[in-house]
């Protein structure tokens, strides 16, 4: 399908992520995203056509939220969308701020993610989503060991545990770069039997240490028509292509029944769509929603194609780490901060800032010319981001 | 140029004070079968639905992320399915964003609300309101209604006989719309003697709680024209958000809503909206919202909202015929409802209340305390 107009990305914003806003409220914590984003657009708010918001309503308990929330969205007498889709909130929000300036109806588009987590209680409000009847009984919120199991039996109990502690120390030294990030642990790989012997479990072979945060926070991105871009960014992120792909909330119901994850479903889509054969040779970056160490291990081999121990023997070898060949998270991930509502506008948007070259301290030393970034939400929903730069888009051209 | 947008199917349900025997998803269910029965589509990236765009709102339904309790629904098995957490009309804007960007070409809109479920509706919209300064002071949409009344009131000589004809006209319209069912038509006397809810608000003015679900096919111009030959085009929807503390707003100005209106109306190329719909559908959560979203919309002088009630106004420029939200829509459907009310007519297929010859209908929605969020859409056809 032809994209009416191109769109790019000319500015990020985030909050600092923390377990304890406790100095601002809602508004307030949205408009420190929302500064900075025009700040690094060059732009005030009288540029901006329309305000895109979301997030999770039973999280803090307020109807609506983006009413009371114009005080620091900077709403007022503008147009604006709210879109929720729970955790992949953040990236469906991307998608949307893409439409509403692709269609012609916005130049300027300013999209807002955000969440206060510690005014809730995470895992009871995830739980909530469930069937009341059939579900809720059985649901441990976002808390599942089925996946630490089932690489355990593939994989035997000590490479995989090994590969997963080491997913989480990597992904804790990225955090260590990032001033933004939400736990900065200073992990080091020497301690990683002693974490995996006496971190809490939570649920099986599913550890604390293992697990992401819940985080405060809020982040905010500025899209621009392909005209407007260029008059604002020396180098503008520019959205290649979008999949969403959701699924039914009772599956696996027949045993050992194999299932096509959301994320390979979206993957193959997008990569055939934009002619990519070699993932990891032809995109430079990954930005995942990795919702602990246990799933961002095993999603590798998802959205990458991989078969057989593939994935593994790139956490192990560090080809994932930010001096390797194929990069992920170097942001930290959701391990690092999870605000969730802006979790998975956090993955586009990091993905964004290292195309811009605007990434800070976890900026790759090599140049980045075409990054991905996924949503992950409710019951295994995939939203996957491609992001290009100029140099990218002219050696397609 | 981007491509044109249409409607190209609409379905409901029956609109009931409590759906008690089925769950929402089976009301979605009805109105999903009688759309794809209507247009022969299917989910389908090759030619069908490419998209769900759904419409509920979690603390309605007391679900944490309401449309994943849809996903069979909304056919999203492997498919993309995106809700608009706002009121109903907004799902037109962003389908028409979606289809206009290239990115899919047939969209389904399907939105669904018990408001039986709470206990109360102020119950929720009171949790509308911010934790720290007005939720303490036990505000909700009802209370904000009232303010809102008041102050309109007296700008546009709005009195108590002008609210019960609006409520009693409505009642009556209900009765030819076979897509209401359970609501008695009411004499003036009634509603003047109908106890106050905030002053000046009566029982009787205020929208009768509902359940029901209400969807919609858009398509880009191509496909619409394959699907059906009475294809209803997206010309030009607005919206506009007000601030949020009451007390920063003049709550008679219409601010938001003439602001939308400008917006829908430049993208429709309409210079003179006094004349140029055929049909008009508003959200009339209570009754004086009827004369002054009127005005609002420049389709009434700014504060002669009671002289038009005076002069027959409602009737002569065909508002609300289906009767409107006072005949009962959900709060978070009230603007979709009116679009597919006003789809009907420009189809042909508005039965009793029909409009002969409609070419260009008005369709409105309404979120937040004292209409602080509003969504215009202009709807035509060939």
């Amino acid at each position: 399908m032809k994209k009416n107009r191109n769109v790019g990305i000319v500015g990020v914003g985030q909050s600092v992520y923390s377990s304890h806003r406790e100095e601002v409220n809602q508004p307030e914590m949205i408009h420190e995203a929302v500064v900075e984003a025009l700040e690094m657009a060059g732009i005030t708010m009288a540029e901006v056509d329309c305000v895109v918001h979301g997030n999770m309503e039973l999280f803090e308990m307020v109807h609506q939220p983006d009413l009371w929330h114009t005080l620091g969205t900077g709403a007022w007498g503008k147009e604006s969308l709210r879109v929720t889709t729970g955790g992949t909130t953040g990236a469906t929000l991307a998608a949307a701020a893409d439409h509403l300036v692709a269609s012609g109806l916005h130049d300027v588009v300013l999209a807002i993610g955000f969440e206060k987590l510690q005014e809730g209680h995470t895992t009871g409000g995830i739980t909530n989503m469930a069937d009341p009847l059939w579900g809720r009984q059985l649901q441990t919120g976002a808390l599942t060991g089925m996946t630490a199991a089932q690489m355990i039996e593939e994989f035997g109990a000590e490479r995989a545990k090994a590969a997963a502690m080491a997913y989480r120390i990597l992904m804790d030294a990225n955090a260590m770069k990032n001033p933004k990030a939400h736990r900065r642990l200073g992990l080091r790989p020497d301690q990683a039997e002693e974490l995996a012997a006496n971190s809490p479990a939570l649920v099986g072979e599913l550890r604390m240490i293992h697990m992401c945060s819940q985080s405060d926070g809020a982040c905010a991105m500025i899209f621009a028509s392909e005209e407007k871009a260029r008059q604002l960014c020396a180098q503008p992120a520019w959205i290649e292509d979008h999949v969403t792909a959701h699924r039914e909330e009772m599956f696996c119901l027949f045993g050992n029944a194999p299932v096509l994850t959301t994320h390979r479903h979206c993957a193959r889509k997008l990569f055939a769509r934009n002619g990519i054969r070699d993932p990891r040779r032809e995109i430079d970056l990954f930005e995942m929603y990795d919702p602990s160490a246990w799933w961002g291990l095993d999603w590798l081999r998802e959205f990458l194609l991989l078969e057989g121990d593939e994935h593994l023997r790139m956490v192990e070898s560090g080809a994932i780490a930010m001096d390797g060949d194929f990069p992920v998270n170097p942001s930290g991930g959701v391990i690092a901060s999870n605000p969730i509502g802006a979790t998975a506008m956090v993955r586009v948007a990091e993905a964004a800032l290292q195309i811009m070259g605007r990434a800070g301290g976890h900026q790759l030393p090599r140049p980045v010319r075409r990054a991905l970034a996924s949503g992950f939400g409710g019951t295994m929903w995939t939203v996957l981001f491609l992001l290009a730069s100029d140099t990218e888009r002219q050696a397609a051209a | 140029m981007a491509r044109r947008v249409g409607i190209c199917a609409v379905a409901q349900t029956t609109w009931e004070r409590d759906k008690w025997s089925q769950r929402f998803q089976g009301m979605a269910l009805e109105v999903l079968e009688d759309l794809l029965a209507r247009t022969g589509l299917t989910f389908s990236e090759d030619g069908g639905i490419g998209m769900s765009i759904s419409v509920s709102d979690d603390i309605f339904d007391a679900r944490t992320i309401s449309d994943n309790a849809m996903t069979d629904v909304l056919g999203a098995h492997m498919g993309c399915e995106e809700k608009v957490a706002q009121e109903g009309l907004q799902a037109l804007y962003y389908g028409l964003a979606a289809i206009r960007s290239g990115h899919v070409d047939v969209v389904l809109v399907l939105g669904h609300c018990k408001e039986s479920q709470p206990a109360s509706r102020n119950q929720v919209t009171h949790m509308a309101f911010d934790p720290f300064y007005t939720r303490p002071v036990g505000l909700d949409f009802t209370a904000a209604a009232g303010l809102q009344a008041q102050a309109y009131a007296a700008r546009a000589g709005v009195g108590d006989r002008h609210l019960a004809q609006v409520v009693v006209r409505a009642r009556q319209l209900a009765t030819r719309n076979l897509k209401i069912t359970g609501l008695p038509v009411v004499t003036a006397a009634e509603v003047l003697a109908s106890p106050l809810l905030a002053d000046p608000l009566r029982e009787l003015h205020a929208y009768p709680v509902s359940d029901g679900a209400v969807g919609l096919i858009l398509a880009a111009e191509e496909r619409a024209r394959e699907i059906t030959d009475r294809p209803v085009w997206i010309a030009g929807v607005g919206n506009c958000m007000d601030s949020f503390f009451l007390g920063d707003r003049d709550l008679a100005s219409n601010f938001p809503l003439r602001q939308a209106a400008a917006r829908a109306y430049r993208r429709a190329g309409i210079d003179h909206p006094q004349n140029a719909f055929d049909v008009v559908e508003l959200s009339d959560q209570y009754a004086y919202q009827q004369p002054m979203w009127m005005e609002g919309l420049g389709l009434v002088p700014a504060g002669g909202g009671g002289a038009w009630i005076d002069a027959g106004g409602p009737e002569a420029a065909r508002v609300n015929l289906s009767g409107g939200m006072l005949a009962g829509n959900p709060l978070i459907l009230g603007g979709l409802v009116r679009a597919a009310e006003a789809a009907l007519q420009l189809r042909g297929e508005a039965g009793d209340h029909q409009v002969p010859g409609a070419r260009r209908a008005l369709a409105h929605g309404v979120m937040g305390p004292a209409g602080q969020f509003h969504t215009v859409a202009v709807l035509e056809r060939d």
